[in-house]
């Protein structure tokens, strides 16, 4: 008897730790934004991407954690000779989360009604250069383009391109059916967002069976709920101030990626003083991004001398074409014509890298004689203000759109920036399919801006990843507004 | 200086806090230990020292210098809404209670839908529409003083006119006008001085919200309530942050309260037998 309670105690002691050890398969994510709806294909906020991209819908292609493009839907693709035509191989046996089939149908459908004259796609221009769309046979597609376009691929994999079904796609907002890894659970508003495993998925299955984007706007209560355990994973933790608390606690991971967010000082090319290279030069040498990214973002932030992300293949550091030298820039302050420096306005936006950034690079200009009066903007007013109205001397905001580098070869854009030889060098870009190639253009194109300053080029923002030790797989950089599950696991 | 042994205690201390403020306000003119709004990243964060007695903040400036030139900012704010109430206020209760009747009725219901809105959130929305500022401060919570002072200034003044010595007044052919110079306005100015240092209190705490709430004064110049809001995220990692602009808040206040509840009881002697 004893021998046998001895031996049932064992057996109940393996099968407990052993059902201990295995490994968990639910996740909480903390997000700070609420998304308005769940359909990218009609909404240009980011936090529908953080939630759905690569989770419940996918595109043709898609873009990787270093922002290369993958294939998606699409298994393989064919340019021609001429860089019109693409013929992309899709893959067979996908269903919707709905059952239904997925196939060519449904591509031409989604590209037929992005584009559409009606169409409520907050990203238009991605499928402005498409001239048509054919089904070649149901596993086959091809996209005719009116002139070749070297970004096409990558724009397939935006968010706001992913494939829909006709039957659907009215109701994406609400009830998001797609053809990815997770199906949509459940939408608890103000509150939480719950996707499940889609177990009838064509790629390989995820680990996570349920993964939870929990919605915390506040910082405190962020810090808080990752504390207590309530949230497992802050991809995009918001407080950058008490990031270093979680470096020092061996229950965290902190991952310190970049994103696509150029943070830049804008000046108004268009209006005196700043149409003078000498003055927007002065400004630039005047900042000392060291400080600046030390004091505003608690040194989480990695300087940029141009408008391009580090973590790109393509990238150049030109951040000595602007190093911090008062000494220079009040001597071309004087060069231009005003050496007791001016008085001017500086226009901030709600983010705190805005606003503790204006405060900071207003007394920095302050050392050289420039007087920046601080006016704070909430978004409504500075999109209004600023971005539309283009009625502003100095600004800091973050661009943080992936491959946003043409924002400057823009005729109404808020810079008032004019290059001739800029939009040019973009035109070129975007007819260039091949990679080396274009990345040779994209570092001169760097070097251009380095060189001509339309704005002072401060810091990229910082991707200020948090979670448990014991998750992994979720991305270090943010090559692309998403928190992609795909291979997100516990290891324990 | 008979009436100053026979003065509440309550009254010693606040005056005593309030010269205190005063002084350090006037002090922050020609001297502060640090320039107050001079950015310094490297020395960030420091707890309180021999060096920074009240520590650094997330720019590494001096709070104790950022304290002192803030209580400026306050002070300020304060008294010009206390004046603009005082001001506007005061000529219009006087009026209603002198002319009673439409006018009296029309002013006090236009001074009831002032009251009927929250101060603070009305004042919220006045900034927003003209623009964040020391200025707006001033006329948002100035706006919301008037009535205050109206209603009390025109309590005062009824429970006034009955009176034998307005009836001796009007006997020797006074006008209306002239009795409320002569006669009712001076009866009733203690009531206000009173009155003016509650709201004189409850401006340094409107001062502080709007700029909280990045409506008051704007950066670089320093402001108690842009100071907790700085803070606030920061409270883990450097308390000192919060507590001392909170302190300043607090102190001023309750030196404020104390001596106008010490004015009040001096000066009317019903109220002291509580």
């Amino acid at each position: 008897m004893t021998l046998w309670r001895s031996a049932l105690l064992a057996l109940t002691l393996v099968l407990g730790s052993a059902s201990a050890h295995a490994a968990r398969s639910d996740l909480v994510l903390g997000v700070v934004l609420e998304p308005p709806h769940l359909d990218p294909t009609a909404g240009a906020a980011a936090a529908i991407d953080e939630i759905v991209y690569a989770n419940v819908f996918e595109g043709l292609t898609r873009i990787g954690a270093n922002g290369e493009v993958l294939p998606a839907l699409a298994e393989s693709w064919d340019i021609s000779d001429d860089g019109r035509v693409y013929t992309f191989k899709l893959h067979g046996k996908v269903l919707f989360h709905d059952g239904t089939t997925f196939d060519g149908e449904d591509v031409k459908f989604s590209l037929d009604r992005a584009r559409d004259a009606k169409s409520v796609n907050a990203q238009k221009v991605l499928f402005e250069g498409i001239e048509n769309v054919e089904i070649v046979d149901p596993l086959t597609v091809r996209i005719t383009l009116k002139q070749p376009d070297g970004d096409f691929l990558y724009n397939m994999g935006w968010g706001d391109a992913v494939i829909v079904a006709p039957e659907t796609a009215a109701t994406n907002k609400e009830r998001p059916v797609g053809t990815g890894p997770f199906k949509f659970g459940n939408w608890a508003k103000g509150s939480q967002i719950t996707l499940l495993r889609n177990t009838a998925y064509w790629g390989s299955q995820p680990a996570l069976e349920k993964a939870t984007f929990r919605i915390i706007p506040d910082p405190a209560a962020a810090t808080a709920a990752l504390l207590a355990g309530d949230v497992q994973a802050f991809p995009v933790f918001p407080s950058y101030e008490t990031v270093p608390q979680f470096q020092t606690d061996p229950r965290f991971k902190v991952v310190i990626g970049t994103t696509e967010g150029e943070t830049v000082l804008g000046m108004n090319n268009a209006k005196p003083p700043f149409d003078a290279l000498k003055v927007r030069q002065a400004i630039a040498h005047a900042i000392d991004r060291k400080a600046l990214i030390d004091g505003t973002m608690f040194g989480f932030g990695t300087p940029i001398g141009s408008f391009f992300p580090p973590h790109h293949a393509a990238y150049t550091d030109l951040t000595a074409k602007s190093a911090y030298d008062p000494e220079l820039a009040k001597k071309l302050l004087a060069e231009a014509g005003h050496p007791q420096g001016f008085k001017t306005t500086l226009k901030l936006p709600p983010p705190v890298y805005a606003r503790r950034g204006g405060e900071i690079i207003a007394a920095q200009l302050a050392a050289i004689g420039i007087e920046a009066q601080i006016v704070p903007l909430e978004w409504a007013q500075w999109l209004d203000q600023v971005f539309k109205g283009k009625d502003y001397d100095l600004t800091i905001v973050s661009h943080t759109e992936p491959n946003d580098l043409n924002i400057f070869a823009r005729d109404d854009y808020y810079f008032n920036y004019n290059n001739p030889a800029f939009k040019e060098l973009i035109k070129t870009i975007a007819a260039t399919s091949d990679q080396a190639q274009r990345a040779e253009l994209y570092r001169e194109a760097q070097t251009v801006l380095a060189d001509d300053m339309p704005a002072a080029f401060l810091f990229q923002l910082p991707k200020t990843g948090i979670w448990d030790a014991g998750v992994e797989g979720l991305w270090e950089n943010g090559p692309i507004q998403a928190n992609d599950l795909t291979n997100v696991r516990w290891t324990d | 200086m008979n009436g100053w042994r026979k003065s509440p205690a309550r009254f010693k201390i606040g005056l005593l806090i309030m010269l205190v403020v005063g002084l350090t306000a006037l002090c922050s003119f020609v001297w502060t230990p640090y320039p107050p709004t001079a950015i310094d990243i490297a020395s960030k964060l420091q707890p309180p020292s021999m060096r920074h007695w009240m520590g650094t903040d997330h720019f590494g400036r001096d709070i104790l210098s950022m304290v002192m030139v803030g209580s400026r900012t306050s002070i300020a704010v304060a008294i010009a809404a206390v004046a603009i109430g005082i001001g506007i206020g005061v000529p219009i209760g006087l009026l209603a209670a002198e002319r009673r009747g439409l006018i009296d009725d029309a002013l006090m219901r236009l001074n009831d839908l002032i009251f009927a809105f929250p101060a603070l959130i009305s004042a919220i929305m006045i900034t927003a529409v003209f623009g964040p500022g020391a200025l707006n401060a001033i006329i948002a919570i100035g706006i919301f003083n008037i009535p205050v002072f109206a209603r009390a200034t025109r309590g005062a003044a009824l429970s006034i006119w009955p009176r034998e010595y307005i009836l001796a007044a009007r006997s020797t052919g006074k006008s209306d006008r002239r009795i409320t110079f002569d006669h009712v306005f001076p009866n009733v100015s203690h009531l206000l001085m009173v009155q003016a240092t509650i709201q004189f209190s409850l401006g340094i705490l409107a001062e502080a919200s709007l700029a909280y709430v990045g409506l008051g004064t704007q950066p670089p110049m320093p402001s108690w309530g842009r100071m907790l809001f700085d803070a606030q995220t920061m409270i883990g990692v450097a308390p000192h942050m919060a507590i001392f602009p909170g302190l300043a808040i607090v102190a001023t206040v309750l030196g404020l309260n104390l001596f106008g509840d010490g004015l009040r009881d001096m000066l009317d002697p019903r109220a002291s037998s509580r």
